[in-house]
């Protein structure tokens, strides 16, 4: 049984831009009847089609496996083949921003200049590396467990909507990004792989790789496909633990330093903390100041006034028995 | 309504760099009549970062911990947004995972504790949209915030990913548009004031790893609310909080402006409606001048 189709009119306003002949961006309106049957890209393809025909934007399946239709409305990067128009009406009112992916990239109007996400990728060699055997005399089977190990990240159609809604990206040209995070992991995960450290090493690269992510969620909650990036992420984090090469020294110990601090605690030992990833020195240099001020306001608790956990040897036995990696 | 009771997890920030919120969470408490039980047992949630270095340890941790507010037969509430990510996905991952949870139930043998998963998690911000109302709230007002903008500052960590987080409490929250922080201020008579980065990332979690990144999204979140012409702003996360009150220097000097303004508690926020004093709610604290009081 179909649901009866309910029609609402709806104020679109659409990014222009074209970078060969425009200065700035503008919004250009348009006001229609939106029924619940449409995605957003019938719209899109309605503005073209009934309005404007130079308005510009990827789309070729149309069932959210190309990727190449992501994009955002009122901020959310979602593929315009996925999204019904009227559930984001229902969420955003009835003024709805279509937007590009990423401003700052687009070449014409919803098109943008996915360049970087490329180069990403290539970074972290995204493919299988592996001696392999010109000549086996059997296949080379992988089991439905160790297949599993990839967790979803082969699913990736590389719309790019994580990579662009992480604002780590946006601030840092450098950092690698979600999506290529994803497909390191689903190659280091993959039992056939032999690059393991090489990559890895790429991967926690300082100011490039997966120490520099703020943990936002932002890619998690984007991903069209439900690949939740950060997952991956850390992940990579244990696997660069596991073999023992992490290149970021702070980034490592701060993770470390909270097993350290459980375990003598219970909780958090702040001040320590920051002195254990940082060392004494550059911590006083670059916390110095604000930290002065914190302990004037009584935000600093001095170590003999630590606050500790009841039961703090009920703790200390399971960081001891349940710890399964070594620093 | 019976008198609500709550297992309180404090978290590690409240017992050290914010103790304002504490004060104030128990200062409000006390004017709604809601009881909270410290769970005065609990540890670390890990904060995300014992997760990168040893992910079966935090699970083992935090089950610990909601085995606590369990052996109470109380719903847990946590008062920090990294911790209700934590604990409620480590609920998550145990509850839909029965050979996991057998693993960490092994564990958690060696002291003799069970995590049954029989608690629900849940941000103290919620707890009170949820349970207590904010009908209810509405009528307890004292001094109506009617004077202020207020730009609500949500967090990642309870909106995000929300999935998981609409597991946690019954009012939707839609993480592109969140309004339960926005709710809350309305209901205490306050203006609302909307920004584009009132749902995005403050930087706390790469502060040492990565300061620049970090420095910039603080410095980013405090200029949208200047820009919007916010008299100030609300948080229910320390980590916000510490981000937001004290490194405006840093964040000033990544955005290559000055950035600044009084920064409150959510738990302040209500406290200050309800008639709470200064004092009360630990507002001397503050290392950005809570200058309006």
């Amino acid at each position: 049984m179909s649901e009866s189709i309910t029609t609402k009119n709806v104020t679109f306003k659409v990014f222009r831009f074209n970078k060969d002949t425009d200065y700035l961006p503008y919004y250009k309106e348009y006001k229609m009847e939106v029924t619940s049957e449409e995605v957003v890209l019938d719209i899109l393809n309605r503005i073209k089609w009934e309005h404007d025909g130079s308005f510009s934007y990827r789309r070729s399946c149309r069932h959210g496996i190309c990727g190449a239709c992501a994009m955002k409305v009122n901020g959310k990067g979602t593929l315009a083949c996925k999204e019904n128009m009227l559930d984001l009406v229902e969420l955003f009112g009835d003024e709805i921003v279509i937007e590009p992916s990423s401003i700052k990239r687009a070449v014409k109007d919803l098109i943008i200049d996915k360049g970087d996400f490329w180069e990403k990728h290539d970074q972290i060699q995204p493919y299988l590396i592996s001696e392999i055997d010109e000549h086996p005399e059997m296949e080379c089977a992988v089991s439905p467990e160790e297949s599993e190990r990839l967790l979803e990240a082969d699913l990736c159609i590389q719309c790019g909507a994580c990579h662009y809604s992480c604002p780590v990206v946006e601030l840092n040209e450098d950092f690698i990004g979600p999506a290529a995070f994803v497909k390191a992991y689903r190659f280091e995960a993959d039992v056939r792989d032999e690059a393991h450290n090489a990559r890895l090493e790429e991967v926690g690269l300082p100011s490039q790789g997966v120490w520099d992510c703020v943990k936002c969620y932002e890619c998690a909650e984007v991903c069209p496909k439900e690949i939740n990036p950060i997952e991956k992420i850390t992940k990579l984090h244990n696997m660069i633990f596991d073999a023992g090469i992490s290149n970021n020294k702070v980034a490592e110990r701060h993770a470390v330093g909270f097993a350290h601090s459980i375990k003598k605690h219970g909780l958090l030992d702040e001040a320590e903390l920051v002195r254990y990833s940082e060392g004494t020195v550059p911590m006083l240099v670059k916390h110095g100041k604000v930290g002065f001020k914190m302990f004037t306001k009584g935000k600093v608790v001095m170590p003999w006034n630590m606050p500790k956990s009841d039961k703090l040897d009920e703790i200390k036995t399971l960081v001891k028995s349940s710890m399964t990696s070594k620093y | 309504m019976g008198k609500l009771q709550y297992a309180l997890f404090t978290g590690c920030t409240a017992k050290e760099s914010t103790p304002e919120q504490l004060k104030s969470t128990y200062a409000v408490a006390e004017k709604l009549g809601i009881e909270l039980i410290e769970l005065s047992e609990a540890s670390c949630c890990g904060a995300s970062h014992l997760q990168d270095y040893d992910d079966f340890l935090s699970l083992v941790l935090n089950a610990r911990n909601i085995c606590y507010a369990e052996s109470r037969g109380m719903t847990m509430v946590t008062i920090c947004n990294t911790c209700q990510l934590n604990t409620a996905m480590t609920k998550h991952r145990l509850d839909k995972d029965p050979e996991l949870k057998a693993r960490v139930n092994e564990k958690l043998a060696e002291v003799g504790l069970e995590y049954k998963g029989t608690s629900e998690i849940t941000h103290f911000l919620y707890a009170i949209i949820d349970d207590f109302g904010l009908d209810a709230i509405r009528e307890k007002v004292v001094t109506p915030l009617s004077q202020f903008n207020i730009a609500p500052f949500y967090g990642c960590h309870n909106i995000r990913p929300s999935e998981l987080q609409n597991e946690t409490h019954r009012s939707a929250e839609n993480p592109y548009n969140p309004n339960s922080l926005d709710d809350l201020i309305i209901a205490l008579g306050g203006v609302n004031v909307d920004y584009e980065e009132k749902n995005k990332c403050c930087g706390f979690h790469a502060e040492l790893q990565a300061p620049k990144t970090a420095a910039a999204l603080t410095g980013k979140a405090l200029m949208g609310a200047m820009d919007a012409n916010a008299d100030w702003m609300v948080t229910p996360c320390p980590l916000c909080h510490l981000k937001l009150d004290t490194q405006y220097e840093h964040a000033s000097h990544a955005v290559g402006r000055d950035v600044k303004m009084p920064v409150l508690h959510m738990q302040q926020m209500v406290g200050l409606a309800l008639g709470c004093t200064p004092a009360e709610l630990g507002l001397e604290h503050h290392v950005s001048d809570v200058d309006f009081v």
